[in-house]
């Protein structure tokens, strides 16, 4: 059975130092390398920084749900929101040699997790779904 | 965790020493304190990194920012001593070819980009 971890915080940014050390103590428990626990939690930092940003655009009052689901063969963390729903092809990455400030955030987590899924404007709100493989154990 | 930056002006360049986090909620105090030092036009800005154990994307914008200024009126910028972690962020991003980035300011120095 998974193990679940679920971190309730709202939309204000200094909430963010809070979500990391969250995430550190889950990639912890996943069994990743201290490295790829600072990738895993810089991808959740972009995508907790997008919703606040994009989908409540600012406002620091608004809940973010951040689903933690420890399976026996890879970490699934499951970002929900009530804001606006973003159109996904906006908030596709930005091409690199295309030097500006700004959309950095969606290419980070797509590099540095297996999968990452954007299910928006459902009944239930805005979810993303960002999958990464466990470290084979030793 | 908050922010603490410092400026210290050397004889042939600025050093903005940055201690702490840089992510979406501190990263407007870093835009603020680079911009003061573009609109003055400093030649040269060296951004020490070593006390900053965390950047995220807005962190990295912000520098991108700095950079693009300094760009303007053909002044030198440069990042300094940055962390693992942080440095695999410019890598992620690519910007680690964008930025002159040395080991420490002595390096910055010698090398004679800066």
């Amino acid at each position: 059975m998974a193990k679940k971890i679920e971190v309730r915080i709202t939309s204000d940014p200094q909430m963010l130092s809070v979500l990391r050390a969250a995430i550190t103590q889950v990639g912890q428990l996943a069994g990743f390398a201290p490295m790829e626990i600072s990738k895993i939690v810089l991808a959740v930092d972009e995508a907790c920084s997008n919703i606040m940003r994009h989908a409540y655009k600012g406002k620091k009052n608004q809940p973010i749900i951040v689903t933690c689901k420890l399976k026996p063969t890879k970490l699934e963390i499951i970002m929900h929101d009530f804001g606006n729903s973003v159109d996904v092809e906006k908030i596709r990455s930005r091409k690199l040699n295309d030097l500006r400030p700004g959309g950095l955030g969606v290419h980070i987590m797509k590099s540095i997790m297996d999968r990452v899924i954007f299910k928006n404007g459902t009944d239930e709100g805005n979810f993303l779904i960002m999958q990464k493989a466990l470290p084979k154990r030793q | 965790m908050s922010l603490n930056i410092k400026v210290q002006t050397k004889d042939q360049y600025v050093l903005l020493d940055i201690e702490g986090d840089v992510d979406l909620y501190s990263s407007p105090d870093v835009r603020e304190a680079l911009l003061k030092l573009t609109k003055k036009k400093t030649p040269t800005i060296l951004v020490n990194l070593e006390k900053v154990p965390y950047m995220d994307s807005s962190g990295v914008a912000t520098l991108i920012e700095g950079l693009q200024q300094c760009n303007k009126y053909k002044g030198k910028f440069g990042l300094v001593s940055l962390r693992d972690n942080v440095r695999e962020v410019f890598e992620l991003t690519r910007l680690d070819k964008i930025f002159e980035i040395h080991r420490d300011v002595n390096e910055a120095l010698a090398n004679g980009s800066i």
